[in-house]
C-alpha cells in the first residue's frame, strides 16, 4: 500500500488507539519556551506527575527576553524565565537561558545543535514548530495543557488529519526567495485554507532549495492553517545534518522519508515557480499580498460585500489608499529576524542589498540574529560590518523579538515595518503597528530606499 | 460540561481572528492561567485609552449577557497561546459556531471545555442574522446530538468523536493517557537507538 510521507511518520509514532477514535503518538523530542510552559508545570504538580522522559526535553528563553542586553528588561518577564530554568533544575531538562551560547530562537536553535534528523516527531508549545518538516521530520505546535501531556506521558492525543501536496514546479527568477515562494503560496491557498490538512511541499523549486530555504517555507505553512509542513528528506537534507548531529546519536533510520511514488494525497495544488515575483503584504492577514510591481486592491473592484468589508477593514487599519502602487509605501522601521528569517542565509542575502548602501533618512533598521551562534558566524564573516556601515542597529543578543513583540521591541500606534517575519495581524508587533511582510532582502531594499522596493532593481555585488 | 450549551449569541463575522486579537501579547507575561478575561478582545473591547469601544458587540445589549459567538472563517489562527481559550472561558464563552477553526485553537478549545460546532457556510450566515437580529433569543447546542437549534433554524453540525466524548466527560487528558503507560514503555522498548533523543545539558 503506498504512503504519504505524513502517513508513514504518523504509523511510526503510534503507540496505540484510543477508544474514543485518538491515538496516542510518541514524541521523540519536545521544545519549550517561557511563556507557553508555566502552567504545564503548574499542572503536573497539582496533579502530582513527574516528567515521563527529562532527556528528551529541551527549553529555550527566545519570547520575552529583551535583545540588547542578556538582563530581563522588567520583572515581569524575569519571572517567566526564573520560572522555567527553575523547573527545568527541578525535573532536570536542558536549559538554555540567556548568557548561554546555543540559546536563540527555538527553532533556529534546534537544527543548529543538530536536534533534528528525518523521520523524528517533534513537538513545541508554538505555532512555527511546522519547521522541523524542513528535515523530513514532523513538527508541529501545541498548547499548554497538551504541553503538560508531553511531560507526563512522552505522547499526545493525535487525529490523523488530510493530506494536501503543494507542487511549486519550474525554476524562479532571480530575486525570489524562499519566503517569497512560501508567501505565493499562502495567497493561493487561503489563511484557513489548509486547516485540517498536513501539507506536503514538492516540485523543483521546493527540491532547489537549501535546507534553510525549506525552513522557511514549512515555518510559514502554519500561516495558511497547516498543522504539519513536510519535504521530503534528500541529498540536500543529509548533507545539511553532516557535522550536525547532537552527541553524535543521530543518523538517518533505516526508512526513507519521502512519499511513495503512487501515494494518493486528498488535495492538490500546483504553482507555477516561473510566475512568482518578489512579494509583500499589504493587508493584515497573510494571504494579503501582492508582488512589489503592484498595487493594493481597490474594494470596489470585488462583488461579495463581505471581501469588500474585509479588504475596507484591512486597508483602513493599515492606512493605505485602494490602488496605491506597493513602491509607494514609505516605511519607518526595517526589522530583519525571527524564526522564519534570521539564521546565516538569510543575512547574507540581506548583508548583498546593504553592501555599500546606507539605510534611509527617517527609517529605523535592526537585524536581530536568531542564535548566538548565528551571530558569531556572522560576525566572522564581516556581515556585522556591513550591517552597521549601512546603518542597521546590530542586536547583540538573540530572541523572536519584534516578530512578535513580547520583549520591549514594540512599534507604536501607527508605525510601519518592513518586516521579515511571519505575521501582519492587527496589533502583532504593537497596538496600531503595520506589519508588511517580505523576505530579508526585500526588507534590505526597503531601508535603504525608504520604502517598498524590489529588490531586483538593486544592482548586487557579483562576489567570485 | 453539560451536553446542552444554551444562551444569548453573538456575530463576530470577521475573517481570520487570529489569537493576537483574541488575546493580545501583553497579557501573556504570566505563569498563571488566572486573570484573562480583561485580556480577550481588549482591543476590540476597549480604546487604547481604557475606555469601552461602544460600537463592539460584546459591548453592546443584549450581547454583553452572550455565552455563545457565531464567528467567521478560519477563527482562532495564528499563535498557539492557549492563553486566548483560558481568556474566552474566563469572559464567559462556552461556544464558538464556526465554519472551520485553525488545529491548534481547536485542541486547545477542547481541553479547556469551549465547544467549537463546524457548520456550513449557508448555516453560519443565517446563524449570523440570527444572532444580529435576536433581541436576545437563545440559541442551543445539543453537544449529543450534534445539533443547533434556534428560531426557524435547526441545523446539524461536525465534531469529530474524540472531541465530542471529550466535551461531554469532560475528563483530564493527562490523566487518562498514563492509563496506556505500558503500552508507551512498549513503544519506547522498540524505538530506534538512533530516534533516541538525549538533550546536552
Amino acid at each position: 500500500m503506498s504512503r504519504t510521507l505524513y502517513d508513514k511518520l504518523v504509523d511510526a509514532h503510534k503507540v496505540c488507539d484510543l477508544p474514543d477514535g485518538d491515538m496516542l503518538i510518541y514524541v521523540d523530542f519536545h521544545i519549550m519556551n517561557e511563556y507557553t510552559s508555566p502552567q504545564a508545570f503548574s499542572g503536573l504538580d497539582t496533579k502530582g506527575l513527574s516528567v515521563w522522559r527529562p532527556e528528551a526535553h529541551l527549553a529555550v528563553v527566545d519570547h520575552v527576553n529583551p535583545t540588547r542586553s542578556n538582563e530581563p528588561h522588567d520583572t515581569a518577564s524575569k519571572l517567566l524565565i526564573d520560572n522555567l530554568e527553575a523547573n527545568c533544575t527541578k525535573h532536570g531538562i536542558a536549559f538554555y537561558g540567556l548568557g548561554d551560547p546555543r540559546q536563540g530562537i527555538e527553532h533556529v536553535v534546534v537544527p543548529e545543535q543538530g536536534l533534528v534528523v528525518p523521520g523524528m516527531l517533534i513537538a513545541c508549545g508554538d505555532s512555527h514548530t511546522t519547521t522541523y518538516g524542513a528535515y523530513g521530520a514532523l513538527g508541529f505546535g501545541i498548547g499548554t495543557s497538551e504541553v503538560e501531556h508531553v511531560l507526563a506521558t512522552q505522547t499526545l492525543r493525535y487525529k490523523r488529519m488530510k493530506t494536501m501536496r503543494v507542487i511549486v514546479d519550474g525554476e524562479t527568477v532571480p530575486g525570489v526567495t524562499a519566503k517569497d515562494i512560501i508567501m505565493k503560496v499562502v495567497q493561493v491557498v487561503g489563511a484557513g485554507g489548509a486547516n485540517g490538512f498536513a501539507v506536503e511541499f514538492a516540485g523543483s523549486a521546493i527540491r532547489g532549495l537549501d535546507v534553510a530555504g525549506r525552513m522557511t517555507v514549512c515555518n510559514m505553512a502554519v500561516e495558511l492553517g497547516a498543522r504539519a509542513a513536510l519535504i521530503a528528506a534528500d541529498d540536500i537534507t543529509k548533507a545539511a545534518l553532516k557535522g550536525h548531529a547532537h552527541s553524535g546519536q543521530f543518523a538517518f533510520k533505516g526508512e526513507n522519508w519521502m512519499s511513495d511514488p503512487e501515494a494518493v494525497f486528498h488535495k492538490e495544488v500546483t504553482i507555477a515557480g516561473t510566475d512568482i515575483e518578489p512579494l509583500i503584504t499589504w493587508g493584515t492577514s497573510p494571504d494579503q499580498s501582492v508582488p512589489i510591481t503592484a498595487n493594493v486592491p481597490v474594494a470596489s473592484d470585488y462583488v461579495s460585500p463581505k471581501v469588500k468589508a474585509a479588504l475596507e477593514r484591512s486597508l483602513k487599519y493599515m492606512g493605505l489608499t485602494e490602488g496605491q502602487s506597493a513602491k509607494s509605501i514609505e516605511i519607518d522601521t526595517a526589522f530583519i529576524g525571527s524564526c522564519t528569517n534570521s539564521r546565516i542565509e538569510d543575512l547574507r542575502e540581506a548583508a548583498k542589498i546593504l553592501e555599500g548602501r546606507k539605510v534611509a533618512t527617517g527609517v529605523e533598521a535592526i537585524v536581530v540574529p536568531g542564535s548566538a551562534m548565528t551571530r558569531i558566524k556572522a560576525e566572522a564573516e564581516g556581515l556585522r560590518d556591513i550591517f552597521e556601515a549601512a546603518g542597521f542597529e546590530w542586536r547583540p543578543e538573540a530572541g523572536c523579538s519584534m516578530c512578535l513583540a513580547m520583549n520591549d521591541d514594540i512599534a507604536i500606534d501607527g508605525e510601519r515595518v518592513a518586516s521579515s517575519t511571519n505575521r501582519n495581524f492587527e496589533g502583532r508587533q504593537g497596538r496600531g503597528a503595520r506589519t508588511h511582510l517580505m523576505s530579508p532582502a526585500m526588507v534590505a531594499a526597503a531601508a535603504v530606499t525608504g520604502h517598498l522596493a524590489d529588490v531586483r532593481d538593486f544592482k548586487q555585488e557579483t562576489s567570485t | 460540561m453539560n451536553k446542552t450549551i444554551k444562551g444569548i449569541a453573538a456575530p463576530l463575522p470577521l475573517s481570520n481572528v487570529d489569537t493576537d486579537v483574541i488575546m493580545p501579547k501583553r497579557f501573556l507575561i504570566t505563569i498563571t492561567r488566572e486573570g484573562l478575561a480583561d485580556g480577550t478582545f481588549a482591543d476590540l473591547r476597549f480604546e487604547s485609552s481604557g475606555q469601552i469601544q461602544p460600537d463592539f458587540v460584546l459591548n453592546k445589549a443584549p450581547w454583553t449577557q452572550a455565552n455563545i459567538l457565531i464567528v467567521g472563517d478560519n477563527f482562532g489562527c495564528g499563535s498557539s497561546r492557549e492563553h486566548a481559550v483560558w481568556g474566552m472561558r474566563q469572559l464567559g464563552i462556552d461556544a464558538c459556531i464556526g465554519t472551520g477553526f485553525a488545529g491548534i485553537f481547536y485542541d486547545n478549545a477542547r481541553k479547556n471545555g469551549l465547544a467549537l460546532p463546524i457548520v456550513s457556510t449557508d448555516t453560519r450566515d443565517r446563524l449570523l442574522q440570527f444572532a444580529n437580529n435576536s433581541n436576545g433569543a437563545e440559541v442551543t447546542i445539543d453537544l449529543a446530538a450534534r445539533k443547533i437549534t434556534t428560531g426557524e433554524i435547526s441545523a446539524s453540525f461536525e465534531m469529530d468523536d474524540a472531541t465530542q466524548t471529550a466535551l461531554i466527560r469532560g475528563r483530564d487528558d493527562t490523566l487518562d493517557s498514563l492509563e496506556y503507560a505500558d503500552a508507551i514503555h512498549a513503544f519506547e522498548a522498540n524505538l530506534d537507538d538512533k530516534m533516541r533523543v538525549s538533550v546536552r545539558k
